[in-house]
């Protein structure tokens, strides 16, 4: 193998696997270790630098970051990095002085933001700055979009939101609040220098099957029913509902309907529980509220009675996969199964749809119905014209929304400079700074953390269902917090090889408590992880080599589960091996 | 400083035939300087005792004083352990062996320990032929007082300080041949490749097995103009025989097919293979190891590998004729017979 490229930030970038997998390259261990040092404001700012709503993503994000951390390839459960984030929202202290000066004087460009979610707020809070002067237009009456219309109360409250959304309203933004934007020809005709459209994917699907039309109100598409829960226009629902869906949005329009007085909800879904959309969390949590899931049942009509809706007839499926691991639905040849229910909720995905944006405007849309854009740019086919969040790609969630403005306003930056948006787009760079502070000491917790992930405490069950807006996680508290920071292993703090320096002692290799660390002679890829102390020949995970050394053997790490404990650093007689933090400086 | 290595090891790391990982034949995190060569002969008794599937707790690990017989505290922490006065391992080692036959005995010592103070119990113990695998970490100097020059540095091998040693090292392999051990090795403690086969076949080897492993001090012996440091050893080295350790269950599937290699079948069946490296080396020659090794000193070159072995030796046990079973197994009854059974001995003699 060629010797491992470390100009570039991309090795040291994929070791960091939480940051690495984060859609707005959050960095991760570095918060944390503000946290463990109870220095929660600072913890806060790396944050807010980052995804702009660590309060409210501290709550409902998505985490991918989570499956990536490698604490889930150490031991059984990954550092429990979303609840940490809250943490860090939860303690902080006023943060007024350290937000960034937005200019009196203008820098002249004037920038329009249709829609007002996250990724448009992102585009405003990166670009105010800078001296733009930013309009977003909305068609409801605050900003939030989403995660203001249809993420539940009781997962994120609503003073959350308001604090992170008010905090880039206030650096200047103007608002047109309550503006169905209907036609994207007269918004062009304001002039503005560049225009953001972040409207999101609004257009829940509806379910036409037999009896949909007699079942009249008594459907609802879940996403629209949410936002009449969240606006105040939907306050109870009826006894039996049925929720269909397997997705986010399925899990809160259940624990929704329980909280306005259902009796019995039953989710029903097509796949298996397993193959089920929903994040893991939010299933354990339906459960834990008493909601029935009813797998392989695949809708087969309405049920009316006397004009109104009675229940759902269903067909029982099983789940066969093909050796590819391709999944099929077939009917097991039972007869359809029927559950009552006087509301259904229609949970089975949206649509973003841009009715209101005219032909002839050089936009174009593929096949979907979706923007043709430059994914990188996010430019859309109208130079000056650029898409993000779920209004891009279909829908995501909120941290890929705050990723995508951030790409947009750098683009919009550099569009308004009459820049290339790709020739002269500003590298990603990074530093490495040694973490030695004296012979064996690191200015980092070097000592691993043997605990098991700590639970967040959750209310009593019976009080959270009896206010739609009382909040079920507890978050940690200070001690739990600590605790919990402590497993984070630092991988941003990388071990980095001096080739020259090393006399081939091999006291790295062995003190090494996951034997990453190999002396061997070179080849290709495949056959090295074959050789290595422990194979690895299917993992996703780079190994680092080094050039030759003296014995014409080279260095090889398998980074896959490095604990980045630094003993290697510490055996090490000569510093070939050093302990050096990673700085990825985004443009 | 760290003083203890995390619990979490690499989940699909390899389980012997006892279903135990390397971790079962750790030790405590080394207190010795980082870099020694020491610690990285502790690593491949770990990986051997491991791979050969010895249980931890039917090892004794005994040793004299210096670093290198401060070593063993850093392997096999579920072994027998005995850290004796400086030099006198070997008596221990002989007590121990006499009383109990079927513990695994690895004695480790260095080159001040063996060469100087402990010479003539070195000596003995060879010429005993005890069954056990005696390893010298030879860094040709006290490490543990300082780094004094010692009897196995070379002829005008520099200090730290830079003044050259006047007298001629004792060569521990040529001694041990000469006094009739009957497996004799020399490796580096920078090349595993080389040492791990060594100490598996050593352990293996019925009888006394010596391994004089070359281990620099970095401390004090790893400058220029050392003979014993890392870049000299590197450059010096000559390797006699390349041996590849087979163990007993695997023999049948490795198969003399590769007919380059010559295969010496050892006590418990297992097979030490050389590979031909056109050298021509045969170790079960005493006479020829003893030149090639001098012929290697006279040309400045460190001759490494297998030099001698003879498996068909017989142990002291076996030499002495003594009871078959560890003394601790035998009851009262048959150590202590009783009067009249000494008076039918005392007869005997009359
Ligand atoms: C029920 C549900 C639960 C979810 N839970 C989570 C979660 O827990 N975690 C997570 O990360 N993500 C979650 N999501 C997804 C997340 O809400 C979205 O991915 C995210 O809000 C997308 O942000 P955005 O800025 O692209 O658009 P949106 O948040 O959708 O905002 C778009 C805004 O544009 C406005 N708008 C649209 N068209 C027009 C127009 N023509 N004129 C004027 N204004 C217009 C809308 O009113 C809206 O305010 C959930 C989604 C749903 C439906
Ligand atoms: C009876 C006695 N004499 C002298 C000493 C002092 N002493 C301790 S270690 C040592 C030499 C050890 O050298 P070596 O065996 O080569 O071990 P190294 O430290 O080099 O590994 C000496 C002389 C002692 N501990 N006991
Ligand atoms: S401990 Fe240092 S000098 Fe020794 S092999 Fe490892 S990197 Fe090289
Ligand atoms: S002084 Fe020399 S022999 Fe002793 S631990 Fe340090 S390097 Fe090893
Ligand atoms: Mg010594």
């Amino acid at each position: 193998m060629k010797q491992t490229d470390t100009q570039s930030p991309e090795h040291f970038h994929k070791v960091v696997n939480c940051q690495y997998a984060c859609p707005a390259h959050t960095p991760v261990p570095e918060y944390i270790r503000l946290i463990a040092e109870r220095r929660y404001t600072d913890a806060y700012m790396v944050n807010w630098q980052s995804n702009v709503f660590p309060g409210v993503l501290g709550r409902v994000c998505d985490r991918p970051c989570e499956p990536a951390c490698r604490r889930g390839r150490v031991e059984e459960t990954p550092v429990a990095i979303c609840r940490l984030k809250r943490v860090a929202a939860d303690h902080k202290e006023d943060i007024a002085d350290r937000l960034p000066t937005i200019p009196t004087e203008k820098n002249g460009k004037r920038i329009g933001l249709i829609g007002a979610g996250p990724a448009s707020l992102t585009v405003a809070r990166d670009l105010l700055p800078l001296g733009y002067q930013v309009t977003i237009f909305d068609r409801d009456a605050k900003a939030g979009g989403m995660v203001r219309s249809q993420i539940p109360a009781f997962r994120l409250p609503e003073e959350v939101l308001d604090e992170e959304v008010d905090r880039v309203l206030d650096m200047g933004v103007e608002t047109r609040f309550g503006t169905d934007i209907t036609s994207m020809k007269s918004l062009l005709e304001e002039n503005f220098d560049a225009v953001f459209v972040g409207t999101g994917a609004p257009s829940g699907r509806d379910l036409k099957i037999p009896g949909r039309d007699e079942a009249g109100e008594q459907v609802q598409v879940g996403i629209n029913w949410l936002a009449g829960v969240a606006f105040g226009h939907i306050t109870e629902t009826t006894k039996n509902v049925i929720v269909l869906g397997g997705g986010n949005t399925a899990m809160d329009c259940c624990r929704t309907a329980l909280r306005l007085g259902a009796k019995a909800v039953n989710v029903v879904v097509r796949s298996s529980y397993e193959d089920m959309k929903a994040s893991p969390w939010e299933k354990d949590d339906a459960q834990a509220e008493g909601i029935t899931f009813v797998n392989h049942h695949v809708p087969k009509d309405y049920v009316i009675e006397d004009g109104k809706l009675v229940g759902m007839r269903f067909d029982v499926v099983e789940s066969v996969y093909d050796e590819n691991g391709k999944r099929s639905l077939v009917p097991t040849g039972q007869e359809p199964v029927f559950i009552a229910a006087d509301t259904v909720l229609v949970a089975i995905g949206q649509d973003a749809k841009f009715p209101w944006i005219e032909p002839g405007l050089g936009i174009e849309f593929d096949n979907w119905g979706m923007p043709v854009l430059n994914d990188q740019t996010l430019q859309s086919t109208r130079p000056g014209l650029f898409f993000g969040g779920d209004a891009a790609f279909g829908p995501e969630n909120v941290i890929t929304a705050v990723a995508h403005g951030h790409q947009a306003a750098l683009s919009i930056d550099l569009y308004c400079q009459g820049k290339d948006l790709v020739e002269e787009r500003p590298a990603e760079t990074y530093d490495l700074i040694s973490q030695k502070m004296g012979v064996h000491e690191w200015s980092y917790q070097n000592v691993v953390s043997n605990d098991e992930r700590q639970a967040v405490p959750h209310m009593d069950l019976g009080d959270a269902l009896q206010r739609i807006d009382a909040e079920v996680e507890l978050g940690f508290d200070e001690r739990l917090a600590l605790k919990e920071a402590a497993r984070c292993l630092s991988c941003d703090v990388h071990t980095v090889f001096t080739t020259n320096r090393c006399i081939e002692c091999g006291a790295c290799e062995d003190i090494c408590p996951m034997d990453c660390i190999n002396f061997a002679d070179n080849g290709e890829e495949q056959d090295l992880r074959s050789r290595l102390r422990v194979p690895a020949c299917d993992s996703e995970e780079d190994l680092y080599v080094s050039a030759d050394l003296k014995t014409g053997q080279v260095m090889v790490k398998d980074e896959d589960l490095c604990l980045h404990c630094g003993l290697c650093a510490e055996r090490c007689p000569t510093g070939a091996w050093d302990m050096q933090k990673f700085i990825l400086k985004l443009a | 400083m760290s003083f203890l290595k995390s619990k979490f090891r690499h989940p699909k790391l390899p389980r012997n035939d006892l279903g135990l990982t390397q971790q079962a034949y750790e030790g405590p995190l080394s207190t010795l300087c980082a870099g020694c060569g020491h610690d990285a002969i502790g690593a491949s008794i770990i990986q051997a005792c491991h791979e050969l599937s010895i249980p931890p707790h039917r090892i004794a690990k005994l040793s004299g004083i210096g670093c290198s017989s401060k070593a063993p505290t850093y392997f096999l922490d579920k072994a027998h352990g005995f850290n004796s006065v400086h030099g006198r391992m070997p008596s221990i080692v002989t007590g121990a062996n006499m009383a109990n036959r079927d513990l695994v005995y690895i004695g480790m010592s260095g080159d001040g320990d063996t060469s100087a103070i402990g010479m003539g119990q070195f000596a003995h113990v060879v010429r005993r032929r005890l069954n056990m695998l005696y390893l010298v970490a030879n860094n040709g100097v006290y490490g543990l007082t300082k780094g004094q020059t010692s009897a196995t540095a070379d002829e005008g091998s520099l200090s730290k300080q830079g003044q050259a040693n006047p007298l001629e090292g004792i060569d521990l392999v040529t001694m041990a041949i000469q006094l009739g051990a009957t497996f004799v090795a020399r490796s580096f403690s920078g090349d595993k490749r080389e040492l791990l086969p060594l100490i598996k076949a050593g352990l293996s080897h019925n009888g006394f097995a010596f391994i004089d492993i070359v281990s620099p001090c970095v401390t004090f012996n790893n400058h220029a103009g050392s003979t014993k440091s890392y870049d000299y050893v590197r450059d010096h080295v000559t390797t006699g025989a390349v041996t590849d350790f087979v163990p007993v269950e695997e023999e049948i599937i490795v198969s003399s097919s590769d007919s380059e290699a010559q295969d010496i079948c050892l006590h418990d069946g297992s097979i030490l293979r050389l590979q031909k490296t056109g050298n021509e080396y045969d170790p079960q020659d005493r006479q020829q190891a003893l030149a090639a090794i001098e012929q290697s000193r006279q040309q400045d070159r460190i001759l490494t590998g297998l030099l001698y072995v003879d498996p068909a030796a017989q142990d002291l046990h076996e030499v002495l004729g003594t009871t078959d079973k560890p003394l601790n197994s035998l009851g009262e009854r048959a150590l202590c017979p009783g009067s009249d059974v000494l008076e039918v001995i005392n007869d005997s003699f009359r």
